[in-house]
This record gives structure tokens, C-alpha cells and sequence, in this order.
């Protein structure tokens, strides 16, 4: 059954293999490969990257499909250490879309823009017959200039503590509601946001950063495995010191989902030396955008390239990529 | 619904202290036994639980546990996925099902092929949005593909009842619900594994009520405990089998009293029975054929019966998992998922080739999902 299914789309096994085996294979070289959340170019002094948004529904509780277009690609080259300076933007709109609520995207995109003292420095329209797209799809590439220099998947060692800068699962928990029209929970959002101010501080700081990842599709459980994989170590998580809100909690209670898997927008994943670790953790805690940092687990020479779930009473379990399409289970 | 009333659902049931002392007293009567006792969990849900939480790595060396073949999902035959992929490729049908089955393969592929083929298929939560799917397409054929044991089936028997009431004609059915005691009853008469006690469905239980396992104590002499599905109500179902063992006591008991009573929901039970009869024989994927196990729309709703109307399109041929495959031997009990050969290898959860590893309440998955650490 040789076609595309949503699965390879997850974030997880199916889409890591896809692009493995295909985009991979055909467009090999050696940027491509060090597979970071952005390419480090020009020497070493930039960082590019790209992506494409759709979302339903446009507008969500915590955001809307413009915010995330330009909190996502900044976010990318924030976790390479790089301040978001120039974008572009290209859009494809859905015959009969409203023009305000067009322009409405457009202005939470410049408000986000200021957020990380970027700029749109070039873009593309296209608009397509009924039914061609679902609504708008959005795609925006940036460059950033990096000011912190090694931050690498592939460079985590024993002893790294990780750290996440915020409760996870909110994103990916609120929108599958939304999506579903299930109203159960006023006080869930999507945590949807800039994440340059944070990492500023971070490098202003001189903290001592290894990895950074910013917990989008395949959520935390993606991330980790992945640095596991690429840096050939393995972390061990403590499950109870992970910050996990109580709606987050309860939708994955009723509908039989994971919180590791569930998609983030704007709360990151931080791997950093065990000496700055306490540094890095009251520095996240002094800001607003990840107060509720916790320092979640650390590198070991455990199980190597795997991600090792403790409980607070003495069982583990490993931690995998997430794989499927996210589904509700049975009962 | 709040969210106070949702961390109820959980909160308590996870706390590390009464874990560790529920453990302890255990061990304690472990110790008294002097032998090894097998506890079979029945349901899917269950064996999720015990290897998510790491259960197992907490037993004495004489407590083990088998997995049984309790997940609807898993034990469905390949050629009844054929059936909702059959019906799902129908220009004027919509195929309505709950989650777990979007990814099960079939001998042509999944329901999430049929959809990336340009099927219609969608997936719900409660059978009652099928109503709403209907209203939005009156030109087309609703067709809800019904699958679970005695927990689904009274909110399919609600469906059911709505689109009589309300005389909505462009809802059928295709019933593929099975019921519990039958093939656990199998289960001990095949002697394959050695069963000395049951931990029995939590939600099944709900409906069904405890009574239903009566015949275990007293014809089979193997206690049945009905427990929830967080670690501390397994834990606590595990210590009052123990008990049992060393009171020298046999019966039905609920630890899951917060919703499980003798009787069950009279309500549901009689509305099933309104709608439902047994089917005389069901095939159970890798176990083969079990009398009484499932239900069908009874005669005179045949007017609702895809499987009926649609017969000329929906081959019964039985087809068998992979030769390699253990699924038989683990869904009876006599094998577990790290003893295949293709288990991790050739056989995942994005690739499943048994149906163990289909749904992820089947006990392949939950091994290759939270790993087998001890």
C-alpha cells in the first residue's frame, strides 16, 4: 500500500522514516544531515530554515494560524541560538476567504514579528479554486544570525541535565478538542508562543547550552528520542517531575493519550552541563514565558539511544517515538 | 464537565506511598504461598496498565502475569476489516468507527488507506455523533462500524434505538460486538497456559456486572478479582487474590466498587438484549472459533444489517495472520510477545502483521510501546 497516509505526517517514526528514505536519500549532503530544527550556513554565523502551516481551526484558544506561522520558524532558529532576523512569507488561499479574517492573521503575524525584532522581507501569494486547500496554508522561511555557536542534537554527553521550560502537551491537547468541537475545559490553551526572548537571556547569561529543541510535532517524547539517537547516549527522565497541567492530564485520561506525545508551540526542551543546570533553571523560572521550568532528567550510559521513564515508585519504562496517527482510544 | 471532575478519574490511584505499601503486603502474602500463581488480566486495558506502569517489575518472583485477549480490536479477523474497507469504498457510503480502527490492515490495507484512497471514513467518540453525520449527509449511506464487548455495545444499542425512533434512514450497522466470559471459559478448557486466577474487565464489568464470572469459582476453581485499570485498584486486585489463595477462599470479588456492582446496569443490559441476539459462532483472530461469543442485530432489525444488505460484497473467507506470527499462542496465554520472531523486527505498531500488535491495548504493543525493562 504504496501512498501517503496522515501517519507520515506525525512527527514520529512514520514522517522520520519518510524523510529518511526519500528526501533524504535524493537531496543528501552534509548540512542537511546534521538534522537540526534549522541549517547553520554562511560559516557559521547563520541559521536557515522553513515551514508550512495548517491548522484547524484557523483561530485557537491561545493563538491562530498567523502566530504559529511566525512563532514556528522563529522558534526554529532560536533553538539553533540565532536571533530571527528576516523572513519570508508565502501563502496559499482557498477561493472565497475572507479578506478580514486574512488580514487578521496578517496582523497577529507582525505583532509576533516584534516579538522577535524580525522583519518580512519577501513573499508569495496564490490563491486556488474551492477546494483546492482547507482554507489557507502558510509557509514562511527565515534567517537568523546565531550568537551562541555548538547547540547540536548531536552533542549532548554524560551528565547533561535536560530541562523543559514549561508544562507540556497544551498545544497539541487544545487544538485536538477544538478540532473535535469537545468544550470540556475552559482553562486549556494552546501555549503558543515566541520563544527568541527567552533563549536571549539564556545566551546573555553565558549558560552553558548543548541542546535545544523546541517540542513541536511529536512532542517531548520525539525530542528526546532523537537526541538520544543522534548523540548515541541515554536520558533518563524522572516521570513525576515533569509539569504536566491538570486539563492536559485529564484529556489524555479520557481520550487515552500520551502528554509526552501531544504537540507544543512555544515550550522547549533544554540540555545543558550539570553545573550550570541550577543557573539555567532559575534563570528560566525569572521569566514569565517559562516559569514553570523543571529539571526533568539527565544523561546517562543507561540503555544507549533510548529514553528511560522512571516512576516515583521504582518501575521504568522507555519513552518511544510517538508512531500513528493520533487517535482516541476504544474505552 | 469540569476539570475537578476529570483528575478524579485518576487522582489517588497513582500515589507512590500506597503503591509501595500495597506492594509490600504483596510480597507478604506472596511469601506465604510457597508456589507460583499466574494471573491472567483478561483486558487489553489492563495488560496497558501493567506494562505503562511497570507492574510486573514490582511482583515477587512467584507472581506472573499472562496476558489475555481481552482487546475487540486485536481478536477482530482480518476478513471483517476486509468488510469495513469493502464498505468504506463505496462511492454513497460514510464509514463511521471508533479510533483504534482507522489503522488495523486488513488483506488490503487500512481504513487509513481506504481514506487516502478518497474513502470517507471517520472516527468518533460516541456512536450518537453518527446522528449528526447523517443529518449533514442525507444523499449518502452512514454505515457505523460497531466493535467492543459489553462496553460499547449499549451506547450502539442508543444509536440503534435512535434511528428507529426518530426513523432516520440513512443509518446502518455492521455488529462486530463479542462478549468476555466465552473465551475465557475457552481459555481454561484449552489448558495451553496455566491459569490460577483472573483479574477481570474493569468497564465490561460495568455493564455485565461480577456475576458473570460466577462459573470460574465454582465449576473451574479459579478466583475471579474485578479491578480497575490505575496501579493501585490492579495491586489492590492482585493482594485480594492472594488472600483468596491463602484464606483458602474461591469466588467473584470487586475491587472496582466505585462503579462495578453484582448485578451491572440492568438499563444498558436490557437495552442490548432489545436489539441483540448471539450469533451461534464467531471467529476470534489468532484463537479460531468460539460459541455464543458474539452478538448480531436480531431478525427483525434486519433492515439495519449492512452485513445482511451488503452480503454479495462482503466475502467470508477466513485469512490467517503471517505463518511466523504467535499471536494464537499469546492471546491464549501460552506465549509472550518477546518470543516472536517478528515482534520489534518485522512486526510494529506502524506495520503490525499480528493482531497483537494492531491496537494498542493488544499486549505486542503496549511491550514494544513502553519497552519490557525488568
Amino acid at each position: 500500500m504504496k501512498s501517503i497516509t496522515l501517519a507520515h505526517g506525525n512527527g514520529g517514526e512514520e514522517n522520520g522514516r519518510l524523510i529518511e528514505e526519500l528526501f533524504y536519500r535524493h537531496f543528501q549532503n552534509k548540512i542537511l544531515h546534521q538534522a537540526e530544527d534549522a541549517a547553520v550556513i554562511g560559516k557559521g554565523a547563520l541559521a536557515f530554515t522553513t515551514d508550512s502551516f495548517t491548522v484547524t481551526p484557523l483561530f485557537f484558544k491561545g493563538g491562530d494560524i498567523g502566530k504559529l506561522s511566525i512563532c514556528g520558524t522563529c522558534n526554529d532558529l532560536a533553538m539553533m541560538g540565532a536571533k530571527p532576523k528576516y523572513l519570508t512569507c508565502a501563502v496559499i488561499i482557498e477561493e472565497g476567504f475572507e479578506i478580514s479574517a486574512l488580514e487578521k492573521i496578517v496582523l497577529s503575524m507582525k505583532y509576533e514579528l516584534e516579538k522577535n525584532g524580525a522583519i518580512i522581507v519577501s513573499g508569495d501569494t496564490k490563491v486556488v479554486p474551492k477546494g483546492s486547500v482547507d482554507k489557507l496554508f502558510i509557509n514562511t522561511t527565515g534567517i537568523g544570525e546565531i550568537r551562541y555557536k555548538g547547540i547540536s542534537a548531536n552533542a549532548l554527553s554524560l551528565d547533561d541535565v535536560i530541562i523543559v521550560s514549561g508544562s507540556i502537551g497544551r498545544h497539541g491537547a487544545s487544538i485536538f478538542l477544538e478540532r473535535e468541537g469537545m468544550e470540556f475545559s475552559t482553562a486549556l490553551e494552546s501555549d503558543c508562543r515566541s520563544l527568541w526572548p527567552v533563549v536571549e537571556k539564556l545566551i546573555e547569561a553565558d549558560i552553558d547550552i548543548k541542546a535545544m529543541r523546541d517540542a513541536t510535532r511529536g512532542g517531548v517524547a520525539a525530542v528526546l528520542n532523537e537526541w538520544a539517537r543522534q548523540s548515541d547516549i541515554c536520558i533518563e527522565v524522572e516521570e513525576e517531575k515533569v509539569p504536566i497541567s491538570r486539563e492536559v492530564k485529564g484529556v489524555c485520561e479520557l481520550l487515552g493519550f500520551e502528554a509526552f506525545s501531544l504537540a507544543n508551540e512555544g515550550t522547549f526542551i533544554l540540555a545543558v552541563s550539570a553545573q550550570d543546570a541550577p543557573k539555567a533553571l532559575e534563570l528560566l523560572r525569572s521569566i514569565e514565558a517559562s516559569s514553570m521550568a523543571e529539571i526533568i532528567g539527565e544523561v546517562t550510559t543507561g540503555y544507549p539511544q533510548k529514553v528511560l521513564l522512571k516512576t516515583p515508585y521504582g518501575t521504568s519504562r522507555f519513552l518511544e517515538l510517538p508512531s500513528g496517527e493520533l487517535l482516541p482510544r476504544i474505552c | 464537565m469540569g476539570s475537578l471532575a476529570l483528575k478524579d478519574l485518576y487522582e489517588g490511584f497513582r500515589d507512590p506511598k500506597t503503591i509501595r505499601a500495597l506492594v509490600r503486603s504483596i510480597e507478604t502474602e506472596a511469601e506465604k504461598l510457597k508456589r507460583d500463581i499466574h494471573i491472567m488480566e483478561v483486558c487489553g486495558g489492563h495488560t496497558h496498565s501493567i506494562v505503562k506502569y511497570g507492574l510486573h517489575q514490582l511482583m515477587p518472583n512467584n507472581i506472573h502475569f499472562i496476558h489475555g485477549p481481552g482487546c475487540p480490536v486485536c481478536v477482530l479477523p482480518k476478513e471483517r476489516i476486509d468488510h469495513a474497507y469493502r464498505l468504506a469504498m463505496q462511492s454513497d457510503v460514510i464509514l463511521v468507527t471508533l479510533g483504534d480502527m482507522i489503522k488495523v490492515p486488513g488483506s488490503k490495507g487500512s481504513l487509513q488507506d481506504a481514506r487516502a484512497k478518497g474513502a470517507e471514513v471517520r472516527y468518533i467518540y460516541s456512536p450518537l455523533d453518527t446522528l449528526r453525520i447523517a443529518k449533514e449527509n442525507p444523499e449518502k449511506k452512514v454505515i457505523f462500524f460497531a466493535i467492543g464487548f459489553e462496553t460499547t455495545t449499549p451506547m450502539t444499542a442508543a444509536l440503534i434505538k435512535h434511528v428507529i425512533d426518530e426513523g432516520i434512514e440513512n443509518i446502518l450497522f455492521h455488529i462486530n460486538h463479542i462478549t468476555v466470559p466465552e473465551p475465557m471459559q475457552l481459555l481454561l478448557d484449552a489448558k495451553r497456559s496455566k491459569i490460577d486466577a483472573f483479574i477481570g474487565p474493569s468497564h465490561v464489568s460495568v455493564i455485565s456486572g461480577a456475576n458473570i464470572y460466577k462459573a470460574f469459582p465454582e465449576e473451574y476453581h479459579t478466583p475471579v478479582v474485578v479491578a480497575g485499570f490505575e496501579p493501585v485498584d490492579i495491586l489492590e486486585g492482585i493482594l485480594m487474590l492472594l488472600k483468596q489463595f491463602n484464606e483458602k477462599r474461591c469466588g467473584v470479588e470487586i475491587e472496582y466498587t466505585r462503579s462495578v456492582t453484582p448485578e451491572g446496569n440492568l438499563v444498558a443490559q436490557k437495552l442490548i438484549d432489545r436489539f441483540f441476539e448471539k450469533r451461534t459462532h464467531f471467529r476470534w483472530r489468532g484463537i479460531g472459533d468460539i460459541a455464543q461469543s458474539a452478538l448480531q442485530l436480531r431478525g427483525e432489525f434486519a433492515y439495519l444489517d449492512a452485513e445482511r444488505i451488503y452480503s454479495e460484497l462482503l466475502p467470508n473467507r477466513e485469512i490467517d495472520d503471517h505463518k511466523q506470527c504467535i499471536c494464537g499462542d499469546i492471546l491464549m496465554g501460552a506465549a509472550k510477545p518477546v518470543e516472536c520472531t517478528l515482534f520489534g523486527n518485522a512486526c510494529t505498531p506502524s506495520s503490525p502483521l499480528g493482531s497483537c500488535m494492531v491496537s494498542s491495548e493488544g499486549a505486542c504493543a503496549a511491550y514494544y510501546r513502553y519497552g519490557n525493562v525488568r
